[in-house]
This record gives structure tokens, C-alpha cells and sequence, in this order.
């Protein structure tokens, strides 16, 4: 009797098990492709379109999503769960499904010219504070920014070198070394993004042309030359490179007190010559002058004419005669008020 | 924009964060799209826009004014309005004559059009229409595709690329499992895409997993396929391309056998066997008195040689 009621007892817990999992399993033909990282089913099996247009539309589509549903939340509910704040959670796996990104995948920056060399050099970062002490301000201040600490260009007080120039602005002498500084930066920065990009910048004293001239490319080497540490003192010459001319001081000056016997030569001189009557002028000088300046005017003149006359082919009315007359006459009252200039030396 | 992008920088935090969320990254975030309108557009389209704007609702930007533009021939107005809104998926409804209730569904790469996908509309049901709570805004759906077209012809498989990337929702590492309720189900049925929108409830079966009843909420519709305008192969190959980073390193020298266990190399130089260093037994030390003997020996039998 004990044996038979516990065959009966497995017999029903079997059966019960069987219903419990009929309720969850579904049949299908060919199994769906799961992407459980995405939530996603596929379900390749054909939709019968006989059974689709025998039964209401509706019924049967919510018929076939329910069974779809249904094992994607099996699937869903195979994978490793754990309790996060009163809620239990399924942990995803990745997306399995290949989707188009949004945007290119972003290129590593290159480094910098400073990197580069810490890189070479072993040199690391070191982490530095944000707030530095300030003394004169007795509170911590930012190390750079808004009311940094220790700021030179906000002091009150500065104390003139001995070796400085007395009537030198000091406080402005500040000012313009750190907007040096933060122009280099900037050039730097620049630079950097440049060689970063690979777009051509042209070096100092040329310009982004295609093809310098002889004398801006000349420029470009004297530029380049003078810009190290000893004003280009040391740089030697390529073989066949001339020396630069007008490189000298634009205008020489004698020292203020310097040679007493040769200043008062040249001062006697200078009397003697104001004494005496001869005219100081160069007969043949002044003449090749004239008759150059004459050749000018009448070149001018000749070429003024010449544009005037294409100019009135249009129009042939007294207006342009006078116009022309009234030229003329002006001309020659020029050329006669300069011939006079000579003779009044 | 790019040219200038490390050249101006931006002068406050709040800028400087703007930027960073525009520029590209090595995981990407949920793309939004945009939805449009065109030139003419019906009361069904209309209606349709704003269904699926709240299907995809923090995502997604819905604009009211009507654009006159034909994505399928002249898509820079898109390109355009993707770049300032940065949203890579657009949804344009129109209607026409020759056209009825016309939807393109389209994504971009790089601010270009890559894929387009015209659907008109034969038949739709509103959210408004069907008089059931709704699931909350945001939740991430389930989407299930049906029908051997979807993986047949090319264009089906296109769009449903497409449909999943329009619908998925961001990617999440864990999901909460009560909260699995939004259902999206597409069937491809002589040439039509049917789309319906559950709500699915968790029933009670006797073991730890659920049984599923549906029950419809959301915006039904019945697609026909019209034109399509898919990136050539090389453009999609190059939009899948994934920035080496992401790759999972391969760790070397780890093999298992049939039985699970862990096996590693380990390489050593040659060893030199005769320095071996072995047990030491006594017994077999060599004595110094032992070799002397046999050496003797040794000549003794030569010189017995020599004389025979």
C-alpha cells in the first residue's frame, strides 16, 4: 500500500512538473538568434500565411510574439543575477549584433614636442597641489589662474636693480615679459597642433608662397641666422655665402667730446669758408642737373600729352584746346621760374 | 569645425563640456534621432511622428516646422540639421499623392547619409487609440524579429539593422528583471512589415521563470517597403570599424584540456646534464685507492700484449 501511494506521489509530482514546464516552453522548428546584450530575438522560422489570413490578423501576430517573447525571457532569465538595492538584476553580456557607429573612431592625438622629449628623457609628470601659500596674502591661492598666489605683475612695490636703467618702467617691464611669454605659448600650442595635423607652416621671414624670391629667401637666412642664443655671433657661413651688406649702423655719429684739435679745424674751415666770396657751387654740377631735370619735365610732359590727346579723340570741342593751352602755359611758367633758381646762389 | 578644433579653445568649463560630449568617443552613447516633417504632411503622419517620438523619448528631438526637401535626392538640409543637433538616426514623414503616409527611416556616419529606408504606412493604430496603460517612458524594449526575410533578402536585413539601432535604447551592463515590459515585435509577411508594440506581463509558472502574456499598448503599424538608398559596402564596413582599444587582450599561453585544467609554458635555457646536481649516495662515491688499481691493471695487460 506504502509503495503504491508513493508511486502514485512521484507520478503526480512528475506530472505537475511537466504542466509547470509547458506553461514556459514553446516549440519551435528552428531554434531563434538570440542578442541578449540587446534584448534582441530572431526568429527565422516561416510565418505561415495561411494560418495568418484564416485567423484574425491580431490574434495571430500576438500569438506568435507571445511565443517569441517567451524565450527571449527564458534566455534572459538563464543568465547570472545579483540583489542591487531591493531589485534583482541580470548582469547583460555584451551586444553581439555588428551596428554602425555614429562617428569615426577617434585618432590617438600625437605627442607633443615636450612629450616627446620627457618620453626620451624619463621624465614623468609630477602631480603638483592646486593651492599654493601665498605669504603676502596670507591665505592659499590658486597655483595659476584668477587671483593666483605669488603674481609678479601684481605687486605694488618693485625695487630698482642696480643695474637697470633708472628712468625704465618696471611695473610695465612686467607686463610686457609675460605677454611675451603667453604669445610664445601660444605659438607653441599652435605649432604643436600643426605638427599634429601635417599642415605645412611656413618658417619664420617666409612667406606661404610657392616660390620665394632671391631677396626674401635672403631675408629668410639672415632671420633664421641671427635667431640663436648669440644674435647669430657664432654661425658659421655656408662655403659660397657673401657677407650681408648695409649690416653696419644705419648712421655714425662723432662722440660729444672726443677729438678737440679736429673739431676746431673743421670749424675754422667753416669760417673761412663763410668769409670768403666765392660762390660754393660747382658750375658743371649744377648744370648737369638742370639739363637733367629739363629732360624729365619734357619726358612727362610728352607723356601727359600723348594720354590727354587717346583721351579727346572723343570729344574734339574747345574745351579740350583750352585744357591743353592751359597745360602748356602752366609747364612753361614752371620751366621759367626754375631756370631762375640758379642764378639767385 | 574640425580645422579649428584644437586651434580655438573654449573659454569656460561649461564650453569645454559641451565639446567633449560632441566629439568622438570610443564607446559611444545612445544615438537620438531626429524627427522630421516634410512639406505636405497628413494627419496619420502626423500622428505617427509624434507615437514614435514617445516611443524614443529622451532621445530624440521632434521638430514642428515642415522641411521642404526630399531626403532621397538632396540630403545636405539633413546632414545639416544632424550636425548641429548631433543626432546620427532621422525618421521624415510626408505625404503626397504619389506617396501616401511616406516614412523615411534613415541613419548617418560621420555626419553623411548612410542608410535611407522609405516605409509607407497601409494601416496605423495610435498610442491614443488603444486604451491601455502604457509602459513608463525610457524603459528599454525587448525587440523580437519574425519572418525569414529578415535574414534573406538584403534590403530586409538592412532595415532591420536599422530598426534596431532606431529602437534599442542605450546599452546597459544589467537589466532589472521586473522591469522587462516594453515588447517591440516586427513580422515580415508577404512583403509587408507588420510592427506591434506589447506590454508584457509576468505570470506565475512553476519554476523561477515567468510566463509571458502580451497585451497590445503602443503604436501599431502595418509597412510597406518602398525605395531605399543603402551605403555601398565599403562605407558600411567602414562604419563598423571599432577603435583597436575596445578589443579584449588576448592572454597568452593558457590552454586547457579535456578535463578543464589550466596548462601554461614555461621556457628554459638548455641545460647542461652532466652538472646536474643529483642525490649524493655514498656508495657510489669513487675513492681515490679504486682508481689507482685499474689503471695498473691496465698496463700490465698491454705489456703482456706486446710480449705474446
Amino acid at each position: 500500500m506504502a509503495a503504491c501511494s508513493v508511486e502514485q506521489l512521484l507520478a503526480k509530482a512528475e506530472q505537475e512538473e511537466a504542466e509547470k514546464l509547458k506553461s514556459i516552453s514553446v516549440h519551435k522548428e528552428l531554434d531563434l538568434d538570440f542578442d541578449v546584450g540587446n534584448l534582441l530575438a530572431c526568429d527565422k522560422n516561416r510565418v505561415e500565411s495561411r494560418d495568418f489570413r484564416e485567423q484574425k490578423k491580431e490574434d495571430f501576430l500576438r500569438s506568435l510574439a507571445r511565443d517569441n517573447t517567451q524565450l527571449l525571457i527564458n534566455e534572459i532569465w538563464k543568465l547570472p543575477t545579483e540583489r542591487v538595492e531591493e531589485a534583482i538584476v541580470a548582469k547583460l553580456p555584451e551586444p553581439s549584433t555588428p551596428l554602425p557607429r555614429e562617428k569615426p573612431p577617434p585618432k590617438p592625438r600625437p605627442p607633443t614636442k615636450w612629450e616627446q622629449f620627457a618620453k626620451l628623457k624619463g621624465i614623468q609628470k609630477k602631480k603638483k597641489t592646486n593651492l599654493v601659500w601665498d605669504e603676502n596674502a596670507k591665505e592659499w591661492r590658486r597655483r595659476w589662474g584668477y587671483k593666483r598666489a605669488n603674481d609678479d605683475t601684481k605687486e605694488w612695490l618693485i625695487e630698482v636693480p642696480e643695474t637697470a636703467d633708472p628712468n625704465e618702467d618696471q611695473f610695465a617691464k612686467r607686463v610686457k615679459a609675460k605677454k611675451e611669454r603667453v604669445a610664445k605659448n601660444e605659438l607653441n600650442r599652435l605649432r604643436n597642433i600643426a605638427r599634429a595635423q601635417k599642415v605645412k607652416v611656413p618658417g619664420v621671414g617666409l612667406t606661404s608662397k610657392a616660390q620665394q624670391s632671391k631677396d626674401e629667401l635672403s631675408r629668410a637666412v639672415s632671420v633664421a641666422k641671427t635667431s640663436t642664443a648669440s644674435m647669430g655671433r657664432f654661425q658659421d657661413r655656408l662655403p659660397k655665402e657673401k657677407a650681408p651688406k648695409n649690416q653696419g649702423k644705419k648712421r655714425k655719429f662723432e662722440p660729444l667730446i672726443g677729438d678737440f684739435s679736429s673739431e676746431k679745424q673743421r670749424q675754422l674751415e667753416l669760417l673761412k669758408v663763410m668769409d670768403s666770396k666765392k660762390p660754393k657751387l660747382d658750375i658743371t654740377k649744377a648744370v648737369n642737373k638742370q639739363m637733367r631735370e629739363d629732360d624729365r619735365e619734357e619726358a612727362a610732359a610728352k607723356y601727359k600729352k600723348g594720354a590727354g590727346k587717346k583721351g579727346r579723340k572723343g570729344n574734339m570741342s574747345g574745351k579740350g584746346k583750352g585744357k591743353g593751352g592751359k597745360g602748356k602755359g602752366g609747364k612753361a611758367g614752371g620751366g621759367g621760374k626754375k631756370k631762375g633758381k640758379p642764378g639767385k646762389h | 569645425m574640425t580645422q579649428l578644433d584644437g586651434v580655438v579653445k573654449p573659454k569656460s568649463k561649461r564650453s569645454k563640456r559641451f565639446l567633449e560630449s560632441r566629439a568622438p568617443k570610443l564607446t559611444e552613447d545612445v544615438k537620438s534621432a531626429m524627427i522630421m516633417k516634410g512639406g505636405n504632411t497628413s494627419l496619420t503622419v502626423t500622428q505617427a511622428l509624434k507615437d514614435i517620438y514617445s516611443l524614443k523619448k529622451p532621445n530624440a528631438v521632434l521638430y514642428k516646422k515642415k522641411n521642404i526637401t526630399r531626403p532621397f535626392e538632396d540630403s545636405t538640409s539633413l546632414e545639416f540639421f544632424s550636425k548641429k543637433t548631433d543626432c546620427s538616426l532621422f525618421l521624415f514623414g510626408s505625404h503626397n499623392k504619389k506617396r501616401p503616409n511616406n516614412f523615411i527611416f534613415g541613419r548617418l556616419f560621420d555626419f553623411h547619409v548612410l542608410d535611407m529606408i522609405e516605409l509607407g504606412i497601409e494601416k496605423y493604430v495610435s498610442l491614443s487609440d488603444i486604451k491601455t496603460s502604457k509602459c513608463p517612458e525610457g524603459t528599454k524594449p525587448m525587440l523580437v524579429f519574425a519572418g525569414e526575410a529578415f535574414d534573406t533578402d538584403n534590403d530586409h536585413k538592412r532595415l532591420k539593422s536599422l530598426l534596431i539601432d532606431f529602437f534599442r535604447g542605450p546599452t546597459v551592463s544589467a537589466v532589472r528583471l521586473a522591469g522587462l515590459e516594453h515588447v517591440l515585435h516586427f513580422t515580415a509577411l508577404e512583403g509587408k512589415i507588420y510592427m506591434r508594440s506589447y506590454r508584457s506581463l509576468l505570470k506565475k509558472s512553476g519554476c523561477r521563470t515567468p510566463r509571458i502574456e502580451l497585451e497590445e499598448i503602443g503604436p501599431s503599424f502595418d509597412f510597406v517597403l518602398r525605395r531605399t538608398h543603402l551605403a555601398s559596402d565599403d562605407l558600411y564596413k567602414l562604419a563598423h570599424r571599432q577603435p583597436k582599444a575596445l578589443k579584449p587582450k588576448k592572454k597568452k599561453n593558457i590552454s586547457h584540456d579535456a578535463f578543464g585544467t589550466k596548462f601554461g609554458r614555461v621556457h628554459m635555457q638548455k641545460q647542461d646534464l652532466s652538472k646536474l646536481q643529483t642525490r649524493k649516495m655514498k656508495g657510489l662515491k669513487k675513492r681515490r685507492g679504486e682508481v689507482v688499481v685499474e689503471d695498473q691493471d691496465v698496463q700490465a695487460a698491454k705489456v703482456a700484449k706486446v710480449d705474446g
